[in-house]
């Protein structure tokens, strides 16, 4: 009994707000154009998916390859933000001539939003891929390096008293003693980090780029298709959700010495 | 030959918040012969942990030298292992392989360092935990492992800084009991840091009482008591009795110097 309510638990809050909404807008409080109720969202986004009556007009049947372009944009840019995040954070974290030299440009670089890079963005890439993939990198970047910066400024000490007794040289100690303690801080910025390259592929999708499911959000906005508004919208948390759980998943095998000894590990 | 050679170490500390210079060590030379086990006994503050640090190569003496195996101390280095008050091991590493840490520096192979770790892993009794992790073992387990993890760099000497202080009373005197048999085993030169007059009786062939504030060596004193030692003896509690009245004495020194001088003699930057 317990098993079963558990695994509906999760599913309680979403049924609630779909029933609440697909009564709201029946209902006529609101015009029935403005605020499409859930099965009409789905049945567009189901036509979206399948194509099977052209609900979707033009995006009939289109869904995959829309969410591939947009997951592509997103595994690049977070690719190439994860990588270059983690190294320039161990950099930072370790040598206080890197910190010096570098953080201050960083520091300044980082309130501003990504957004604002757009015009540039379009200047420099054209309207395609690179574009977004740079979005989503400056999106991505700053999470994952201030939590490897954090990370690794917390590494204890002692370790690597521990690890220079047994003669590691400074590069070992980096690699065998930092990085895997800097780790938990390193996955908490990698998912802060996703959840801002999802947010930056749409963005981006929505001005500069003519495919991805942002710019199918933006285009049935033109033709006031709010079904496929709200169908594009939920099909990007589903990914976004998706992603996190993915990274998660690598979390829990990367850190599982942590198991039974933090709150975190006793998540199910 | 000499193990360990410490000639007149002097340590200063820069006291930050009272804009002062500490004396923390002041004129300590000391030699470790090959296979000796030399207890520092002094209360916190004494600066016995910083004499440790020193022949570890944690921290350089303001003043004097360190030599180990008639070499000059530049440095941390696996020729001198050390077992820390906390067990400092890698958390993300089963048992075995942190006890087999020094090797995977080394490059060596998995199936290599596994069958390396095994026979320390079995001298401080921790067969079946080889797959544990740091997290789910007990005080005195976490040290059997910084132990073993000690043993295997095969060092000229090993140095303990308080390895047993936060133990319970009971694991504590198995602890002493195995590191003595490990010690007559495997023939190593072995400084160990403790505060407790019982310990260094225990372990030691050599006790050196140092005095606090500047650290001193007050009185070395040789051990020939038999093994294992039988705590409530009488040659044992004569030697108890003794470093006991040295440890009154400089306590009444102190206070006498204390009303003396008005001003507090400050807590030392590092704590021994």
């Amino acid at each position: 009994m317990t098993a079963l309510w558990k695994s509906w638990e999760r599913a309680v809050v979403p049924l609630f707000i779909l029933v609440a909404w697909e009564i709201v807008s029946r209902s006529g409080l609101l015009p029935a154009a403005l605020l499409p109720p859930p099965t009409v969202v789905l049945h567009a986004w189901g036509d979206w998916v399948f194509g099977f009556d052209e609900t979707a007009q033009g995006n009939s049947g289109r869904w995959l390859a829309d969410a591939l372009s947009s997951a592509v944009r997103v595994a690049a840019g977070y690719g190439i933000a994860a990588v270059s995040g983690i190294l320039l954070g161990i950099a930072i974290g370790w040598w206080r001539w890197v910190e010096r030299t570098v953080e201050p440009t960083i520091q300044m670089l980082r309130p501003v939003p990504p957004v604002s890079w757009i015009p540039l963005a379009i200047i420099w890439f054209g309207i395609a891929n690179k574009p977004a993939i740079f979005l989503v990198f400056l999106g991505a970047f700053f999470p994952v390096l201030m939590n490897t910066i954090h990370g690794v400024k917390t590494a204890d000490r002692n370790l690597i008293r521990a690890a220079s007794m047994m003669g590691a040289t400074e590069q070992q100690l980096l690699r065998h003693v930092v990085f895997p303690a800097a780790l938990p801080s390193i996955f908490a910025g990698l998912r802060i980090g996703i959840g801002a390259a999802w947010m930056l592929t749409v963005t981006a999708e929505m001005v500069a780029v003519k495919s991805g499911l942002g710019y199918v959000l933006w285009d049935s906005y033109y033709f006031l298709r709010y079904d496929l508004v709200l169908a594009s919208m939920a099909s990007i948390g589903l990914l976004g959700y998706a992603t996190d759980g993915l990274i998660k998943l690598l979390m829990s095998a990367a850190l599982h010495w942590q198991h039974g000894s933090t709150l975190q590990s006793r998540e199910g | 030959m000499a193990s360990i050679e410490l000639k007149n170490i002097t340590k200063i500390f820069r006291d930050a918040k009272r804009k002062r210079d500490l004396l923390a060590i002041d004129d300590v030379s000391l030699t470790v012969e090959r296979n000796q086990f030399l207890c520092l006994l002094g209360s916190s503050g004494c600066g016995k942990s910083t004499l440790l640090n020193m022949i570890a190569g944690f921290e350089k003496p303001t003043g004097g030298s360190v030599t180990v195996g008639g070499k000059p101390v530049d440095g941390p280095g696996a020729d001198r292992g050390m077992v820390f008050q906390q067990a400092n091991l890698m958390p993300w590493l089963p048992v075995w392989e942190n006890v087999a840490f020094h090797l995977r520096l080394k490059g060596w192979r998995k199936a290599d360092r596994r069958a390396a770790a095994q026979e320390y892993i079995d001298m401080v009794g921790l067969q079946g935990f080889e797959n544990h992790y740091p997290a789910e073992l007990s005080g005195g387990m976490s040290q059997r492992v910084g132990i073993a993890r000690a043993l295997l760099l095969n060092p000229q000497v090993i140095l303990m800084d308080e390895p047993f202080a936060a133990l319970d009373a009971q694991t504590k005197m198995d602890m002493q009991e195995e590191l003595v048999a490990i010690w007559q085993k495997q023939r190593c030169t072995i400084v160990f840091v403790t505060h407790s007059v019982d310990e260094a009786l225990v372990l030691g062939t050599q006790v050196a009482v140092l005095t606090s504030r500047p650290g001193r060596v007050r009185e070395l004193i040789d051990l020939d008591l038999p093994r294992p030692r039988d705590i409530t003896g009488q040659q044992f509690n004569d030697h108890k009795r003794h470093i006991l009245n040295l440890i009154r004495e400089e306590g009444m020194q102190q206070r006498r110097e204390a009303k003396a001088d008005p001003v507090p003699a400050g807590r030392q930057g590092a704590a021994a």
